[in-house]
């Protein structure tokens, strides 16, 4: 009972983390189709800013912020000189993503050098609670609400205001949306800054529990990929099934079956993409 | 002297080195004219790219304060270092092996930093016979069941160094139970082994083991399932993964419930500087640590702190030692390296009778048996050190077996030695 509980607890939290890191590169997947292979880099230079602000003195919120306002300035300069410039050639696009996240990952290394470092734990959220018998990290818990809050807010955006719609109408159908005169690549830009700002955000909040080193970024991408792909493209509530479902997934893989941690993380992902390529959990009708 | 721990300098010694490459027919007639009074060429595989970036960094900094320290001149002869990135790649350490040897024409090698990266080098390293000095590397068998004689490790091996904290944690700490958790590959594999041996031989008993993938996000699911009622956890991490576990550990209440054993690279003073209290009492061995108290480990540390403000760890002290080797062994033979076998020969019969990491003996393998120290985790004046708590003199990568005895058992791995009392 103990060893399910404790496993469940970090079930939620490993799905909250991944929640904040994929539900931007689903969002930008879905709308512009261009896997954001920098995603991850987005991620780990987030939670190097936000080590580099925490350190200059700022608290935790504001470090998360700060974080997630640079890499949308960084997505905002990406999509808007080098993605457009490339509008509707997807592969070079992708590329193009591989390339910039191999440039954040060095330029990282030379900053910020190769130390792993960790976050430090916000004073108000460090400690474990008792929850049933055990203790669990606050922290943890803290980041299972964070990502509930962000995903009702981002449902809300897209489903309660104008740009929401014009955004569900991109990934609905490209074509009719732009013959409806919304304005494509503005949708983009404000797209691609969302996301990259997400993943900027999710790396400093990840920054406590995951540490940031180099190589973090290439460790988080992959996660994305499975989650989007379970998720489905576009489809919040999807992204955000999908997360849960992989943090589960993940770490009862790994404490039940830890020789066979990454078979279980990646056969959902194959027999999703053979047998059910529009996503496990694309609840709303395409 | 240029510094060539510096990548655009290194990028411009490359760009010169590639651009003379069409050249090297004519260099190559000229050099082994010229070879008794030129420069000695060391070609430095280090990782300046990826996960074990942090690793490479220091070893280059631990080179390049031993050649400061020596003007850039050892033997009399000037030292001229070429730095090649191998990404922490086996492909990629093969090739820039094969560019070393071949287009750079290096009188020997220091590196690679990894064990999979020296198992890759090391059959075309007998090939080219080119004399290679290892300041990291630990895989068992390079030195044991898979042995190159131009091969010479300036550490020891994976298990060498933990042998004896198996057998302290059973007769000194007096633990009877412990669970164990690594990184799942051979150097975590090694470590864990030789620990459970001598902690087992003892009367010990280890009663879980785990394995956590190398580029695993998260340690919580783990520290979850390790069993609370051990008397300590040994745990054998390398890179990042150390401060990541025991922040970890330390965040799900286990730290102050159940002492923690480590290997050497769990709390290296690589990361010890960005670890917190969660480090606190971690009882680790290694055949090094920046708290020993000797003359000249004081003055080592003191030039470090100077020119890089922090403490040498495992990779910066390897690399020391493979300068000093490299220095000691140039000096016996006086600076004439072009003789490779006699080179070779004044490399692998080094006999140290004092160092800053104590006295060093060259072993027929090409292994040294030293002092392994016991050290545990304090804080002093503000910052964490590995304090020394127990020296075993002299320790061989055979432990306390003869070679022969050793060698018939196949090498440690994840499944030997058998673990014959795990608890469900």
């Amino acid at each position: 009972m103990r060893f399910f509980l404790i496993q469940s607890l970090n079930g939620l939290a490993l799905g909250g983390l991944l929640f904040l890191l994929s539900s931007g590169f689903s969002l930008i997947f879905g709308l512009m189709r261009v896997a954001n292979l920098a995603h991850g880099a987005f991620f780990m230079l987030g939670a190097y800013v936000g080590l580099s602000a925490l350190r200059a003195g700022l608290n935790f919120f504001w470090a998360v912020l700060a974080g997630g306002l640079a890499i949308a300035i960084l997505g905002g300069f990406t999509e808007r000189f080098l993605l457009r410039r490339l509008a509707g050639k997807t592969l070079a696009q992708v590329l193009i993503t591989l390339g910039i996240a191999f440039i954040i990952g060095d330029a990282s290394l030379l900053v910020w050098s190769g130390d792993p470092m960790p976050l430090p734990i916000p004073q108000a959220l460090s400690g474990a609670v008792p929850v049933a018998g055990i203790f669990f990290p606050k922290y943890r818990l803290a980041v299972v609400v964070i990502s509930v809050v962000v995903f009702v807010v981002l449902w809300l955006a897209l489903e309660r205001t104008r740009i929401g719609a014009m955004i569900r109408a991109g990934v609905d159908d490209m074509e009719m949306a732009r013959g409806l005169g919304i304005a494509v690549p503005r949708l983009f830009t404000i797209v691609f800054c969302a996301g990259a700002a997400l993943a900027g955000m999710g790396g400093v909040l990840g920054g406590p529990i995951l540490s940031v080193y180099p190589g973090l970024d290439m460790d988080m991408l992959p996660l994305a990929l499975i989650v989007l792909i379970l998720g489905g493209a576009g489809n919040l509530l999807g992204a955000f099934a999908g997360s849960y479902f992989i943090g589960f997934l993940y770490t009862f893989g790994q404490a039940l079956l830890p020789d066979l941690a990454y078979v279980i993380l990646f056969l959902p992902m194959v027999a999703a993409l053979a047998l059910r390529p529009q996503g496990l959990f694309r609840l709303r009708a395409a | 002297m240029p510094d060539f721990a510096s990548p655009r300098s290194r990028r411009l010694i490359l760009a010169a080195l590639v651009s003379a490459a069409l050249a090297v027919p004519i260099l190559k007639a000229t050099r082994a004219s010229a070879a008794d009074k030129g420069p000695i060429r060391i070609g430095f595989l280090t990782v300046k790219t990826g996960a074990l970036a942090a690793g490479g960094r220091q070893m280059e900094e631990g080179l390049a304060l031993y050649l400061d320290q020596h003007q850039g001149q050892l033997a009399g002869r000037k030292i001229e270092v070429v730095t090649l990135d191998t990404a922490g790649q086996p492909a990629t350490t093969k090739t820039r092996t094969q560019e070393a040897v071949e287009r750079y024409q290096v009188h020997a090698i220091i590196g690679p930093l990894a064990a999979f990266e020296a198992l890759a080098i090391n059959d075309y390293v007998k090939q080219a016979k080119v004399p290679v000095i290892s300041p990291s590397a630990a895989a068992e068998d390079l030195t044991q069941r898979n042995l190159n004689p131009w091969f010479v490790r300036a550490v020891t091996t994976s298990a060498q160094m933990n042998h004896p904290l198996g057998e302290y944690a059973a007769k000194v700490l007096k633990y009877k139970r412990i669970a164990t958790i690594g990184d799942d590959f051979a150097f975590g594999h090694e470590t864990t082994a030789g620990f459970q041996r001598t902690f087992e031989e003892n009367g010990g008993k280890i009663v879980q083991k785990l394995w956590s993938p190398l580029n695993v996000a998260d340690y919580g699911s783990y520290v979850g399932d390790l069993k609370t009622d051990v008397d300590a956890v040994y745990a054998s991490f390398a890179g990042a993964n150390g401060l990541r576990f025991l922040r970890q550990y330390a965040e799900y209440g286990l730290k102050g419930k159940v002492p923690v054993l480590g290997n050497m690279t769990t709390v290296d003073e690589g990361i010890l500087k960005n670890m917190g209290d969660e480090a606190v009492g971690v009882v680790s061995s290694g055949w090094y640590s920046a708290a020993i108290d000797n003359p000249e480990n004081h003055k080592f540390v003191e030039a470090y702190r100077k020119k890089y403000d922090a403490d040498p760890g495992y990779y910066s002290a390897g690399a020391y030692t493979a300068a000093f080797f490299l220095d000691l062994a140039l000096q016996k033979i006086k600076g004439n390296i072009e003789d490779k076998d006699a080179f070779m020969k004044a490399l692998r019969s080094l006999d140290i009778k004092d160092s800053f990491r104590g006295p060093m003996h060259i072993d027929k393998y090409g292994n040294p048996d030293l002092t392994i120290y016991i050290r545990k985790v304090e804080r002093k004046n503000g910052r964490l050190v590995n304090a020394v708590v127990q020296t075993y003199p002299n320790v061989s990568q055979f432990w306390k077996m003869s070679p022969q005895d050793f060698l018939k058992s196949p090498v440690y791995s994840r499944s030997f030695p058998e673990a014959k009392n795990l608890e469900k």
